[in-house]
């Protein structure tokens, strides 16, 4: 009896999950069949669950676009560059930080978290990056976003807890701290390491907030601002060359072109996405704010 | 000969922490330059009347005459109302959604499928706004796929975007949307770290399922909650919203979406109305909001017996 009624809870979680999965998950797939979908089959069908037409026209429009490539250029320079910057800043950062008999760690630590509650705001903000020289550099969209607070904290409270023996072991075989940073901390921590290295590859591939602020060239828009402007609409040449194709004999809509910029934007998340669940599920992210 | 060893070893001492401050070097010059500079240009522009041609440091001084108009710019109370109400909405409905999920992800049985779901809910959390709000506004567009299903119901077409009664609650449903399963994360493993010898005498004393979660389960994530809320109290003007409101609101929707961030952003960038330093100010005040309220909130945590944040 007990028994039974167990189960019928079971299933019901189980249940309430799978709806939820699903409304997670349909709208991205909704985009999915609507992209590879044409003018036609959009306006016969209503498209719920299976494409009527396999059509990849609206793909091929996006390939085509030499802005699209600049886009795409962009963001991989900023997401390649950007991380590496990223890694660089917060792996040596956290690492000084967990040192605890440092002269001026607690300033130092307090500080940084100061940070995390009061910021200069948006207008000081881009004045300084503008007396910096950044506006209209790509470097815009790489430096100020070089330190993520939080992930640095966690990145400390990290090193905090390795086996202090180790590294003492190798400080009396005469390393200093860099050695030991690169040669002992970092070797034995790869996992978290290329944990944090995906989190901010994610950041920088999303990065749209610097571009919009502090990029006003075309050439060094990033993916996330070009599927912006298509979004909107202010792409003109696109839906030109959208409409062009309308009259022809390949039948493609704004809709499906924009679908079609929203997957090939999402794809490389999709990508690296089962290399993050593995370790944010184990909790890897809970380092938490406090020591 | 001992004072000769000391003598060693404190040089030793100070040329390895000399080498870790030089590691340290290229941070703290990070959080000075893009931090520390931007707080000190905002305090300096929000006293100051901003003129291109004197900068951010030697403007006009005007005193707090920024501060008091504040109090009569009906736009600017308006989006700091709004910011209000979409962040109360977020700790009243995102934090209980968040602790519900991990509370009942916990319950699930069979690992595998947990993981999973777990997975599939977390998803969205890393695609960026600008894709989502593409996503969003084709499913509930006109030609959508929840309108053609409302049609097929025979039911009335929505436009939860674009119309300012249901602006805020498409606002707070599509962050849960995106957030739920990253929000449960911490909640979930707050839990995980419960005892679970206190399940079992509940469960020999005879208590039900939710009877465990709301005598073992609630009180032990009571201090991760506690937490949470002080840092979600501490973000009330601020909130990481600008992405969402930015990239899914429209004119039509202003006066219940437009929040403090939008506000200055397009004030200062887009129509240009307003004056740098009025800018200045509403973002030092904000700052300030969430300077104070944090210390409050955290004052009244810990007078109840919980862990603060410090």
């Amino acid at each position: 009896m007990k028994k039974k009624s167990l189960d019928m809870y079971q299933i019901c979680i189980i249940l309430i999950f799978g709806i939820l999965a699903v409304l997670t998950l349909y709208p991205f797939y909704n985009v999915l069949i609507l992209s590879v979908s044409n003018t036609v089959s959009v306006a016969n069908h209503s498209i719920y669950l299976f494409p009527y037409t396999v059509d990849f026209t609206g793909y091929q429009t996006i390939l085509q676009d030499h802005k699209f490539l600049s886009a795409f250029q962009v963001s991989l320079f900023v997401t390649i560059i950007g991380t590496a910057v990223n890694m660089f800043l917060s792996v040596t950062g956290a690492y000084v930080l967990s040192k605890r008999e440092l002269i001026g760690r607690k300033v130092f630590l307090t500080m940084i978290l100061f940070t995390m509650l009061f910021n200069g705001g948006l207008v000081p903000t881009y004045m300084i990056v503008k007396q910096l020289n950044l506006i209209n550099r790509i470097w815009a969209m790489i430096l100020p976003t070089a330190i993520n607070t939080y992930y640095l904290i966690i990145m400390k409270n990290y090193f905090l807890q390795l086996p202090a023996g180790l590294m003492e072991a190798a400080k009396l075989d005469g390393a200093n701290e860099a050695q030991i940073l690169v040669k002992i901390a970092i070797p034995i921590s790869k996992p978290f390491i290329a944990t944090f290295a995906l989190f901010y590859s994610v950041e920088r591939w999303n990065e749209w907030y610097n571009a919009l602020l502090y990029i006003n060239v075309e050439k060094f828009a990033p993916l996330q601002i070009y599927l912006r402007d298509i979004l909107i609409g202010l792409n003109s040449q696109l839906s030109a060359q959208a409409q062009q194709m309308l009259h022809s004999s390949q039948k493609v809509s704004t809709t499906v072109v924009q679908m079609a910029t929203i997957v090939i934007t999402a794809v490389p998340i999709i990508c690296v996405y089962p290399f993050l669940q593995r370790y944010f599920v184990n909790g890897i992210m809970v380092g938490g704010l406090k020591e | 000969m001992i004072d000769k060893q000391k003598l060693i070893k404190a040089k030793k001492r100070a040329k390895n922490d000399a080498l870790l401050y030089l590691l340290l070097l290229p941070v703290l010059a990070w959080y000075i330059l893009f931090c520390y500079l931007p707080i000190a240009g905002g305090i300096s522009l929000s006293l100051r009347n901003f003129r291109f041609d004197m900068g951010i440091w030697n403007s006009p001084f005007v005193g707090l005459t920024h501060f008091k108009s504040m109090m009569s710019d009906g736009d600017f109370i308006r989006a700091a109302k709004n910011t209000l109400i979409i962040s109360m909405g977020r700790i009243f409905f995102q934090m209980p959604c968040a602790i519900l999920v991990a509370i009942f992800l916990n319950e699930i049985r069979a690992e595998k499928l947990r993981k999973r779901f777990q997975t599939i809910i977390t998803f969205p959390h890393f695609i960026s706004w600008v894709v989502l709000a593409g996503i969003l506004s084709n499913v509930f567009g006109s030609g959508g796929i929840v309108n053609q299903l409302l049609a097929l119901l025979g039911m009335e077409a929505i436009s939860p975007i674009t119309q300012s009664d249901s602006f805020r609650v498409f606002i707070w449903l599509s962050n849960i949307w995106k957030e739920v399963g990253w929000d449960s994360i911490i909640y979930l493993a707050a839990i995980t770290s419960i005892d679970p010898g206190l399940y079992e005498a509940a469960e020999a004393d005879g208590a039900g399922r939710l009877q465990r979660i709301w005598h073992i389960t609630l009180p032990g994530i009571k201090g991760t909650v506690a937490i949470m809320l002080i840092l979600a109290i501490g973000q009330v003007m601020t909130n990481g919203s600008f992405d969402q409101i930015f990239n899914l609101y429209s004119s039509p929707v202003y006066k219940v979406g437009d929040t403090l961030d939008t506000y200055i952003f397009r004030e200062s960038f887009i129509n240009g109305g307003i004056n740098y330093g009025y800018s200045a100010a509403i973002g030092m005040f904000k700052s300030l909001i969430g300077v104070v309220l944090i210390t409050i909130s955290n004052k009244i945590v810990t007078a109840l017996g919980e862990n603060g944040l410090y």
